[in-house]
């Protein structure tokens, strides 16, 4: 059992001790799964860190115990706390592949992890470990125990890792993260392995994710953290119909949940009071509103059999093949309208994106932009096409030069097309950057002063620059907090009324997807599987791909996998 | 496993190629820096002031096979080059390739025993350095690592011979004795030049051990081998050093390469006969094919050393040698 | 950020500090020479310090003091000129290595991998041995010779900013490529060839003492620290001293270079500034 009393963590700084934690509290029962819930920056990991005596070397524990069946592991000596890891509490990490060592096959590992604890002798230890292989699920367990990590998958990684922390039958294991890195049917495959296996160990699993989904899936009970503070506990099922805090309720609320249509996401606030509050923004309206009708009109854009290939040698000898990242595609998007492009990660709909912008060159087919092929188009007649197709990138951390400050950033479009002059565009940018919703005092400020939220909205701001007609939003909202993306959904929705928008939108979360797109499209292996209505699609999916994927996802107010007997 | 094989023979097979093909480039570079100096090798060694008779230079012109076209020429010479024949000496007739097999094998003993004193001393005290991160132990031997970098070879074998010949008298300033003549008089002779030239490597190496080992012990896998409950001892023992190890033994490699034509003031000051002596006095001679022959020499010497490394670290890292298909 | 370094490190401060006064004396050595540099006293040879010669004096009983002072100027003008020839083309070398067409960025990374297979002493040596020395011909010969280095640093650099995602935005504007070179790559890649620069400042000053060590580099009697403890080395017995203070002021020098040089990469790692 793991009981957590009044833990709190700081932080040494130049400016004294910064707290990161603050009196945190609750208990995990063997054979039971607590999720530990909250957005970065709430100090979920640090607390799991801090149960495990693993915090960084400048992170000190200012007060509370760590009682592991009954015993404070704080007042372990470094020896003691050692033996104790391992084999009494395992840990599972986010980074699979980071957390194996490359230069030892995955086998190895597995057998010192267990001759650390039980000296079985290596024979009994191989066996044992191939046991543990088959008990992961692992497809050829012989083979995974040869390999290197680099050899596997990420989702056969975590195998490992589980198969390592279950090894010595531990009493407390923390997954601090564990299906964040991997696509959601992997993600359901080892959340159901993890729940089958606690159900077999007995062990108290502490949950640690920013995804509620996911703790809706597996948790048996939530604790809910925001800003180093524990918001509310509960169990699962009591959490998700009647949350009792108000972050918790905001938290959930501004998840986008498939099957509940809704026009704008409510988002987090905080009153002048401090006060942490749901609000659900009224939509943008156009003074003079634009019929949403889009029979007639040409497509803003037509892809035909589009095709990308690459060339690749299978073994060193041999010659090389051709792998399609992008394999005869033809979609078309309406104008003002968004299609959701959603595909597992490797199913080509970057590689996609990036030939219809044409920073990669297509293999073959038709890209219509406006009923015009600008697929073959030299780079010089195909820069009057840039300024009507922007890009929003997935990383709000890379994707902003650091060394501009927003100012220059969200004028390089013009100061690239020399359009208009210095002053009409300085206007220009004062007018992006209040639509995107930033002061106008960030002009003069540089990306890394913004949060992922608001450098997200700096992309936005120079994605409308030069008033273009096709947006792309690739992955732009997957590397956000669910509060913060609910309010870039938002926006996005709302520029999308306000400046007569298209966008293509890619993602690999289906909830998102259902609830900004028109029209959905269904990418696997380089294919689109299946394309039609949002509605059509989500409620009633032809095709057995788009079926499991839908599954997949961890959904709330869904029956749970384990009822559902599996 | 036999695709494995296959593609480490392939592997190696395309190192050896683009060695080949470097050494080629650098062949022909060699032949033609010697059109672009100035200077008439024939003047230069009929002597200029002597107002040699144009028959003479003529004479003399056709015996170094300078009356022949550029290209025939070249072709001529990487052809003798390729059955290691670099010509003769102007100064006496030798063949080159006699001096370069005589002188070779003092420089790769210097650098050898230079090496492995630079690796004795610089790993371990990198590792220790890289292991109390921020302990007065790492900025103590940062810093003397800083100084090594610093201080030129010269004015460590200078202070050595100060120190070592000149005040206590243990060993001999300079020279050059034969193995075969005198076991322990050569051992004498290397002692000095070997070390001025080991510390300065040894302070880099250490530097870049630290760094190695730094970065491996911020690596997740780390994190995680803790909390499978591992001993730090063994943690450092058989994972963060055993990766390490990697980058460590590369950069040892390269140095040596670096070394075939970097031992050139340590031989200077020490009398030591090597290759760039030999270089040096070719030079200052205008002694066109022993330049060429040594500056070969040392080439190929590097280049040979750097196929090696990387063929080392390819078999090293599990994550090269076994590329996933 | 730099202010802060050198509030909280003395040694950066005093690198700082060192390399300040080296520069001073590099341009008012001659007038700060208590005696004349280049006056004989062949009564006095190889003196060790007195009244009349703080220093002692060298071989030809010149005022040792006054030659060090002025021996600096020399070392300083060939360290500063090659940095600036290899810092120019080897950035721009580097960039087209990493950014050009793929033919050009092959041809161009094999050229100095071509480079790097000689030692630079040893071109050096070639190059001096075969065309006049002077402060002029060795700034370029050693600048040249760091090309290959400096690119490399470059190129890696440029490697890492073409991954990053602004590049696939700049070029999504439709960017030309003089725009990514000069507002997308080059502020990018600035600190690690800042800290290239500090390191080629150093090796130029050791490959221009090493080059006059073995009398092929600034030519007597205009002195320089190489040059010194190579003339002084034959003097050792008489007077040990006239080989320490050259050996001296040259290592405290390089030293204080590599000081700062490590100070700069750990301040303008990215890495350690996220934190």
């Amino acid at each position: 059992m793991l009981e957590v009393k009044n833990l709190s963590i700081g932080f040494r700084t130049h400016a004294g001790l910064k707290s990161a934690v603050r009196n945190i509290d609750f208990t995990v029962r063997p054979g039971e799964i607590v999720g530990l819930v909250g957005e970065s920056g709430s100090g979920k990991t640090i607390t799991s860190l801090g149960v495990m005596g693993l915090l960084p070397p400048n992170a000190v524990v200012t007060g509370g115990e760590v009682l592991v069946d009954g015993v404070d592991i704080l007042k372990l000596s470094a020896a003691e706390l050692r033996k104790l890891r391992g084999r009494h509490v395992a840990m599972v990490f986010q980074d699979p592949m980071a957390s194996l060592d490359p230069i030892f096959t995955c086998g190895d590992q597995i057998v010192e992890a267990i001759l650390l604890h039980e000296p079985i002798g290596r024979a009994n230890a191989c066996k044992k470990a191939r046991e543990l292989l088959e008990k992961v699920r692992i497809p050829d367990p012989d083979r995974a125990m040869r390999s290197y990590p680099h050899e596997l998958s990420g989702g056969q990684c975590q195998r490992i890792m589980i198969a390592m922390a279950v090894a010595c039958k531990p009493r407390i294991i923390i997954a601090d993260e564990p299906t964040t890195a991997l696509d959601v049917t992997v993600q359901k495959q080892v959340l159901e392995l993890l729940r089958a296996l606690n159900k077999e160990v007995g062990a108290a699993v502490l949950l640690i994710t920013h995804d509620l989904g996911v703790i809706y899936e597996v948790a048996d009970r939530v604790v809910v953290m925001y800003a180093g503070n524990k918001m509310e506990e509960a169990t699962t099922a009591d959490l998700f119909a009647a949350p009792q805090n108000d972050y918790s309720r905001a938290l959930i609320d501004s998840m986008p949940s498939p099957g509940k249509y809704e026009d704008r996401l409510p988002v987090i606030e905080r009153d002048a009071d401090g006060n942490i509050r749901s609000v659900r923004p009224e939509p943008k309206v156009k003074a003079s509103p634009v019929p949403v009708a889009i029979k007639d009109e040409t497509p803003i854009l037509e892809l035909r059999d589009l095709c990308k290939s690459y060339w690749v040698k299978p073994s060193p000898l041999s010659t090389p093949v051709e792998m399609r990242a992008v394999d005869q595609v033809s979609l078309t998007i309406a104008p003002r309208t968004t299609l959701g492009l959603v595909g597992e990660s490797g199913c080509g709909k970057s590689t996609l994106s990036r030939v219809v912008m044409r920073l990669l060159e297509p293999s073959a087919g038709q890209i219509l932009f406006k009923g015009k092929d600008i697929a073959k188009l030299p780079e010089s007649q195909m820069r009057p096409f840039r300024r009507e197709l922007a890009m929003v990138f997935q990383n709000p951390y890379g994707s902003l030069n650091p060394r501009h400050s927003v100012a220059d950033l969200v004028e390089a479009p013009m100061a690239i097309f020399s359009d208009g002059d210095s002053a009409s565009r300085q206007e220009r940018v004062r007018t992006l950057i209040e639509a995107v919703g930033l002061p106008t005092t960030a002009a003069q400020k540089y990306p890394h002063e913004f949060s992922g939220g608001q450098r997200q909205r700096i992309a936005i701001a120079r994605a409308l620059a030069l008033k273009p007609s096709l947006v792309i939003c690739d992955e732009a909202v997957s590397a956000l907090d669910v509060s913060v993306q609910a309010q870039v959904l938002n926006l996005l929705k709302d520029l999308q009324a306000e400046f007569d928008l298209t966008y293509l939108f890619i993602s690999h979360d289906l909830s998102v997807v259902e609830h900004v797109s028109d029209t959905v499209a269904v990418m696997q292996k380089g294919k689109v599987v299946e394309c039609g209505t949002a509605s059509a699609i989500f409620s009633n999916p032809q095709e057995p791909y788009t079926r499991m994927l839908l599954e997949a996802v961890p959904t709330i107010g869904t029956p749970r996998c384990e009822k559902e007997g599996a | 496993m036999s695709a494995s094989i296959a593609g480490a023979l392939l592997l190696i097979c395309r190192k050896l190629l683009t060695a080949l093909i470097q050494l080629w480039v650098v062949a022909t570079l060699i032949f033609s820096v010697m059109y672009i100096m100035p200077g008439d090798p024939v003047l230069l060694l009929l002597g200029a002031d002597s107002n040699p008779s144009p028959e003479a230079i003529a004479s003399m012109r056709a015996q170094l096979g300078l009356d022949q076209p550029a290209v025939s020429q070249y072709f001529v010479w990487l052809w003798n080059a390729l059955h290691l024949d670099f010509g003769k000496s102007l100064t006496n007739g030798y063949p080159v390739s006699n001096y370069v097999m005589q002188n070779l094998p003092r420089t790769l003993e210097l650098a050898f025993v230079a090496i492995i004193i630079a690796a004795l001393v610089g790993v371990p005290l990198g590792v220790a350095a890289a292991l109390k991160r921020g302990s007065t132990r790492d900025t103590v031997l940062t810093s003397i690592a800083t100084l090594g970098i610093s201080v030129p070879v010269y004015i460590v074998g200078t202070l050595l011979v100060l120190v070592f010949s000149l005040k206590l008298g243990w060993l001999p300033a300079s020279g050059y004795t034969d193995i075969a003549r005198n076991v322990v008089e050569h051992f004498r002779k290397l002692a000095l030049p070997a070390i001025a030239l080991g510390l300065g490597l040894a302070a880099s190496i250490a530097r870049m051990t630290r760094s190695s080992v730094l970065e491996i012990l911020g690596r997740d896998f780390v994190r995680a081998l803790r909390a499978k409950g591992m001993s730090e001892r063994r943690i450092i023992w058989q994972h963060v050093l055993r990766n390490a190890a990697i980058p460590i033994v590369t950069i040892i490699g390269l140095q040596l390469g670096n070394l075939m034509g970097g031992t050139v003031l340590v031989e200077a000051m020490f009398n030591w006969p090597g290759l760039s002596t030999l270089l040096v006095g070719a030079v200052s001679a205008r002694n066109y094919p022993l330049v060429q022959g040594s500056m070969l020499a040392i080439a190929a010497a590097f280049i040979l050393i750097n196929l090696l490394v990387e063929l080392l670290y390819s078999l090293l890292d599990p994550r090269i040698r076994r590329k996933r298909s | 950020m730099i202010l802060a370094a050198i509030r909280s490190q003395p040694a950066f401060l005093a690198g700082i500090i060192f390399i300040g006064l080296v520069i001073f004396i590099g341009i008012f050595g001659s007038w700060l020479a208590p005696q004349d540099p280049f006056l004989l006293h062949p009564d006095k040879v190889n003196q060790a310090g007195s009244a009349a010669h703080w220093l002692g004096t060298d071989e030809f009983g010149r005022d040792l003091l006054s030659r060090l002072l002025i021996g600096v100027q020399p070392t300083l003008m060939v360290a500063i000129g090659a940095t600036a020839i290899a810092g120019f083309f080897g950035t721009f070398v580097g960039i087209a290595g990493a950014y050009g067409r793929p033919l050009a960025s092959f041809l161009i990374m094999r050229g100095i991998d071509v480079m790097l297979s000689f030692p630079p002493i040893l071109l050096a040596l070639l190059a001096v041995g075969f065309w006049e020395s002077g402060v002029l011909s060795l700034a370029v010969v050693i600048g040249v010779l760091y090309i290959p280095h400096f690119a490399r640093v470059a190129h890696a650099a440029t490697l890492q900013v073409t991954r990053m995602e602004f590049m696939e935005a700049e070029r999504a504007m439709g960017a030309s490529t003089w725009r990514v070179v000069f507002t997308a790559i080059l502020p990018n890649i600035l600190s690690p060839l800042v800290v290239q620069a500090t390191l080629t400042v150093a090796a130029a000053i050791l490959l221009e003492s090493g080059l006059s060590f073995l009398g092929l580099g600034i030519v007597p009697p205009e002195p320089s620290w190489g040059q010194m403890i190579g003339t002084a080395r034959g003097y050792l017995g008489q007077n040990p001293m006239y080989v320490i203070w050259p050996s001296l002021l040259l290592a405290l020098t390089v030293l204080a270079i590599n000081v700062v040089g490590d100070r700069l990469r750990d301040i303008l790692d990215p890495r350690l500034r996220e934190e």
